[in-house]
């Protein structure tokens, strides 16, 4: 599944540009970072010049006169060395910790404050990803990419600045290799990035192959599909063991050439050094200060190859996450009502006017992102306390209306007034804070039970959960378990029965005691005695509480005070049960069908 | 070492390459050693005046021509500096091509066998299966064999050749130097060792941390309407940024930690360093060693240092590859189904008979007692009974996903336990109560079975399920792919794809395991006349909660408790006091305003 346009070799500055602006906090221990690893690269490239010192001092003037001093300075500049890198790799630690701990912040507050259009967009994989992999890999290559950067570029510079102190034409001649030095550790390490990225790409899809297998594996066993199985999952393996051996292959021609080209490095100052040693002209110290100079050099040059490169994958990494955060909400409260009532991390609920529970839909008309039009000009008006269910087949409306209802999405035109109030003059979550919602598949946070319903409201008191629950007729099969309300429901609930995480998210909607209420299908997936129980929870929860309910069930349909039946965005029928039963329309036909079998059966015998 | 062996096993064919890539390692690690050797002699005995003193040295020189007339030709030597160097990158490239290449192969090997052997375990294993462990199993320990094979195995090898190689040579070149060059070295060793050992602990818990983050935000992501619904931004962004933090500080104290050990490890090696040079000077100076000695020490000890530090890493490491070794012999461990016991494959025509079946799931605790029912080819029968009351149970018996303890199940005469696995599940299609699609195109998904399908097969399964309008009105259709940005199915939709799937086979027996539970009355019943319509109609069975489902069956079996205690017609059964009768009660709960009304129509 590419569903991102990785090919962007190119850097693009634009990108970064925006980056800077999140880097700001950190500005102060990068600057210390800095000196940090410029003090490493100066360190690094110091030590041959005192072996240098060292053959020129004692060994050629056959002296061992100062040979404490020098041991002394050696040790001195060892604990420099140790205090710095430790220094640096803490600081660097502490930068990328803290960075992605702030993008992850501030990625997560905009998603809670994206609307559900967004996230009828992306697909909950695709935002984890940008959340996990992608922030650390963003704070993984900033801090740690510009540590080695600062590194590599001293040590060069430095290394540069010694060997033509040393000796100015030795030093050219020895340096003429770090151009290709470079350009070929550029080449290949742009092509083994690119390889490591394929081999991830596959093994990500060997990932999604074994959850299928296990997944899948009752659904395989029924077909008889494991030999087809196999071969897929074969030819899936084989190409990734193709790609990670060209990735092997590509890095481990990579170092060959680069210690070759190295070794050159090495000759020339053996040969030219040589001779300028036998000709008196640099000492046998600068020789061994040129010969460990040349294998000096190969590290920076990697580094720097390796820190391109990464930063240019890096770089897809931040335009997702950046995408994130610079997404503006395609609902948001206007300037006035977040100064009057607080915004949706910040609320002012004492500004908010209570809920009496008037709806009204005015001149409604909606139409998605690709102009699917779903509602045209919907009126309808609900009475506090009036329970409507909606009827109507996949995509005929329903859902948008309870969509709009709840304020998930909003009107593309006309209004919806809650006690003659335009929702939008409100901040979205005065709606919310009034809303039960209670969903066909129930989701519910890992925790106890208890901190389940709880959810619905913060305030709860035992004794407020333990009635909802009575409420709702889940209070007793929770009795029932050793650890009661303080039962684990696992991660989404997965420990509990669906039944079970239903009853618990009726406790949960009922505990917060709105006046505005939604059931989206939430019978269905239940079997009849355990509809039985839930459909007298229903009438408890729904009396006296403007409601929706959207049901496939015609039992939770029945006892409602008005059913519309919904058909490509228009009401075609609007009454309660025996009144619609009598009009003998869609309504008449969807009930009676139950009997129509039975029926037509006792006619045909 | 068990799992060694274990191990081998699966490098089968492969282990010939891998050891010329150990070959390779020694090599190079051998070549590697010639160069600080070259240099010496160089400084000391071309350019400068000492004797030379190995007769190997002595003959490689005499064969570049001679000591006067290398001095006066250095270009050879450093020419030779290049051959030495090519040599031991075409052996170091030869290590890691041949290495990875045995590694790769062996790891798609567990991949393969690994994959295969799962979905090859029986069903039992499957509905108690934790799909995270076993996952993990399945990439990350097969990932980490994979780098034990690939890389520790062979650097840990080269390490400790160049160890020896090194010190050789060098106890060769001077005694005293050589103790004084590695008298650091073995508690830079032990400290390495003991610190990944010890930091490992940080590891996890940064892993955990991590994994309690991810947790948090797909919740949060999955559920997202019910943060909204019941506006809980401000507590989920609470309740995340403690994880949040969580993460960021477990992982600051590894980082930490390893900050600690790194300049440890620097300030010892770098001590190393001093200790050579200055003790190396010294003697140098008394005239102990000459100035070529001292460098190429210098060159040796930098050498040394660097796989000296990595392998109390590398050692923590490759200890965990036993571990994932084990781990996944836990898996192969698991016997497996055998699809093709006895060959039987017989012609199936659909009858069945259930006689006096018992079944159980854990001994002495049975799910169906003493169920005995007759079937005639083609005929459909219904069963219906509250949850846990032995439906599924029943139904998963006929493809043989588990096996009856007591009485006898005959499909067309012959016992079931005699027919083979592969050959019934070919005949018997069973539409699972929750069903899977795979992340393939709807068109693949719904010719799973049987992938070289005509399309037309598939469009005619898709109409019977009635599925092919919702298909079409997709904007790629067939060509759709399951789980894509933006499509995602209904339940009812996915139900109706498992039949599709499931029907495109034409098996002589069929099972609806509540499977059109999602699906609206209107659907389910035109799918059930669609089918009804079918030439050479399967012998059909249906598990249903809906009276209107079941209602047209030739045969209604009332389950309870794993026993059969109502059997008729639906018209027989309405009249009969008992669970059917409720059933259908409360799904018609008509009140008298509707029965009259219906009267009156």
């Amino acid at each position: 599944m590419e569903q991102e346009n990785e090919k962007k070799e190119k850097l693009q500055f634009n990108v970064w540009k925006d980056f800077f602006k999140y880097l700001k906090p950190y500005k102060k221990q990068f600057i210390i970072l800095i000196g940090l690893m410029i003090i490493v690269g100066v360190l690094d490239s110091i030590f041959p010049l005192l072996t240098k010192h060292a053959i020129d001092n004692f060994v050629n003037k056959n002296t061992t006169l100062g040979i404490e001093r020098f041991a002394f300075l050696f040790f001195g500049a060892v604990i420099l060395l140790a205090v710095t890198v430790y220094l640096f790799l803490s600081i660097a630690g502490r930068i990328e910790t803290q960075m992605a701990y702030d993008i992850r912040r501030l990625g997560f507050e905009k998603l809670q404050v994206l609307p559900l259009s967004y996230y009828d967009e992306k697909a909950v994989g695709w935002l984890m990803a940008r959340m996990t992999s992608d922030i650390n890999r963003l704070s993984e290559t900033i801090s740690w990419g510009l540590v080695d950067f600062a590194w590599g570029i001293t040590m060069m510079t430095a290394v540069t600045i010694a060997m033509l102190r040393l000796n100015f034409k030795l030093a050219l001649i020895t340096l003429s290799v770090v151009p290709f030095l470079a350009l070929v550790s550029a080449y290949f390490q742009k092509r083994i990035l690119k390889a490591q990225r394929d081999v991830r790409k596959i093994n990500s899809k060997i990932t999604a192959a074994y959850n299928e297998d296990i997944q899948g594996a009752k659904t395989t066993k029924t077909l008889v599909r494991e030999e087809i199985n196999l071969e897929e999952f074969s030819e899936l393996t084989s190409s990734m063991k193709v790609s990670s051996i060209r990735a092997t292959i590509l890095s481990s021609l990579y170092l060959p050439i680069v210690l070759t080209l190295g070794s050159i490095g090495t000759a020339f100052a053996v040969n030219y050094g040589g001779k300028s040693v036998m000709l008196g002209l640099i000492s046998y110290g600068t020789l061994v200060a040129f010969i460990s100079y040349t294998a000096q050099f190969f590290e920076p040059v990697r580094q720097l190859a390796v820190i391109f490169a990464e930063v240019q994958s890096a770089q897809a990494s931040a335009e997702r996450v950046f995408s994130l955060l610079n997404e503006v909400p395609a609902i948001t409260d206007s300037e006035e009502v977040v100064q009057k009532y607080g915004d949706l991390l910040n609320p002012k609920k004492e500004a908010w006017p209570k809920i009496e529970g008037h709806l009204e839909f005015k001149n409604v008309s909606f139409s998605y992102k690709d102009g699917e039009k779903v509602l045209e000009n919907f009126n309808l008006k609900v009475n506090p306390g009036e329970t409507i269910a909606l009827v109507g087949e996949t995509g005929s409306g329903k859902s948008t209306i309870v969509n709009l209802f709840c304020r998930f999405y909003e009107p593309t035109e006309g209004n919806v007034l809650i006690d003659g109030i335009n929702y939008k003059d409100m901040p979205q979550n005065w709606i919310h804070e009034n809303l039960g919602y209670v969903l066909q598949t129930p989701h519910l946070f890992s925790g106890t039970i208890k901190e389940n319903i709880q959810y619905g409201n913060l305030n709860a008191t035992e004794l407020d959960i333990i009635k909802a629950s009575k409420l709702v007729n889940a209070h007793e099969f929770i009795m029932e378990m050793e650890k009661g309300y303080e039962t684990e429901v696992g991660e989404g609930g997965s420990l509990l029965s669906t039944g079970q995480k239903q009853l618990i998210s009726f406790a949960r909607a009922i505990v917060r005691n709105p006046q505005l209420f939604v059931l989206d299908e939430a019978t269905s997936s239940i079997d009849t005695e355990t509809e039985k129980i839930i459909q007298d929870a229903i009438n408890k929860v729904l009396d006296g509480r403007t409601s929706f309910v959207i049901a496939h069930r015609l039992s939770t349909i029945k006892n409602a005070d008005r059913i519309l039946v919904i058909k490509d965005g228009k009401i075609i029928e609007n009454g309660d049960h025996r009144e619609l039963i009598k009009n003998k329309g869609y309504y008449y036909n969807l009930y009676t069908n139950q009997f129509i079998e039975e029926q037509s059966k006792s006619l045909l015998g | 070492m068990k799992e060694f062996k274990k191990l081998l096993k699966f490098m089968e064919g492969y282990k010939i390459i891998y050891l010329f890539g150990m070959i390779s390692i020694i090599i190079s690690q051998i070549i590697t050693t010639v160069t600080p050797l070259l240099i010496r002699t160089t400084i000391d005995s071309i350019i400068g005046e000492e004797p030379i003193t190995s007769s190997i040295i002595q003959s490689g020189v005499n064969l570049l021509g001679g000591k006067e007339y290398l001095k006066n030709n250095l270009w050879i030597i450093g020419l030779t500096l290049i051959l030495v160097a090519l040599l031991r990158g075409i052996f170091l490239y030869l290590k890691n091509t041949l290495s990875s290449k045995s590694a790769e192969n062996t790891t798609k090997n567990i991949r393969d066998n690994l994959y295969d052997h799962i979905q090859r375990l029986p069903y039992e294993y499957h509905v108690k299966s934790e799909t995270g462990e076993l996952i993990q199993k399945c990439t990350s320990d097969v990932e980490t064999i994979k780098r034990f094979l690939a890389i520790q195995l062979v650097e840990v090898a080269g390490s400790i050749s160049m160890l020896i190689f090194i010190s050789y040579v060098m106890f060769n070149l001077n005694v005293k130097m050589a103790l004084i060059s590695m008298v650091i070295l073995p508690i830079t060793f032990t400290f390495s060792v003991v610190f990944f050992n010890r930091v490992k602990k940080d590891f996890e818990a940064s892993d955990e941390a991590e994994a309690r983050l991810s947790t948090t935000l797909q919740e949060n992501l999955t559920g997202v309407r019910v943060v909204k619904a019941f506006s809980r931004q401000k507590f989920e962004v609470d309740k995340f940024d403690e994880k949040n933090r969580e993460y960021r500080d477990l992982t600051y104290k590894l980082i930490k930690n390893l900050s600690t050990y790194w300049s440890f490890s620097d300030f010892l090696s770098m001590s190393q360093v001093g200790l050579v040079i200055t003790m190396g000077s010294y003697w140098t100076v008394k005239g102990d060693i000459s100035l070529g000695t001292l460098v190429a020490f210098t060159s040796y000890i930098n050498m040394l240092i660097w796989p000296i530090r990595q392998m109390g890493r590398t050692l923590t490491d490759m200890g965990k590859a036993f571990v994932s070794v084990k781990r996944i012999e836990e898996i192969f461990n698991e016997p497996i189904e055998i699809l093709e016991e006895n060959h039987k494959k017989p012609n199936i025509k659909g009858s069945i008979t259930f006689e006096n079946v018992y079944f159980e799931y854990e001994q002495n605790k049975p799910v169906l007692k003493d169920v005995s029912f007759k079937v005639k080819p083609g005929q459909t029968i219904a069963l219906i009974g509250p949850t846990g009351s032995g439906k599924s149970s029943l139904v998963h018996l006929l493809p043989r996903l588990y096996d009856y303890n007591k009485g006898s199940i005959k499909i067309d005469n012959i016992e079931l336990k005699n027919i083979d696995k592969k050959w019934i599940r070919r005949n018997v299609g069973l539409v699972l109560q929750e069903p899977f699609l795979y992340a393939k195109t709807i068109k693949e998904n719904i010719r799973l079975s049987d992938p070289t399908m005509i399309d037309n097969k598939v469009f005619e399964a898709s109409k019977i399920a009635s599925i092919h309008e919702d298909i079409i009105s997709f904007e790629k259709g067939y060509e759709t792919f399951v789980g894509e940005r933006g499509v995602s199915l209904s339940g009812g939709q996915k139900q109706r794809m498992a039949i599709a799937r499931t029907i495109i086979n034409q098996c002589p027996i069929v099972i609806f395991d509540d499977s059109l539970s999602a699906v609206d009355t209107e659907t389910d019943i035109s799918i059930r006349t669609a089918l009804r319509k079918r030439k050479n109609k399967s012998t059909t069975i249906i598990i249903s909660h809906r009276i209107s489902t079941v209602a047209e069956a030739d045969l209604i079996l009332v389950l309870d408790k794993g026993r059969i205690i109502q059997r008729g017609n639906h018209n027989s059964l309405i009249k009969e006091e008992g669970l059917y009768k409720r059933v259908y009660e409360i799904q018609n709960s008509l009140d008298d305003s509707d029965k009259d009304l219906r009267l009156n129509a």
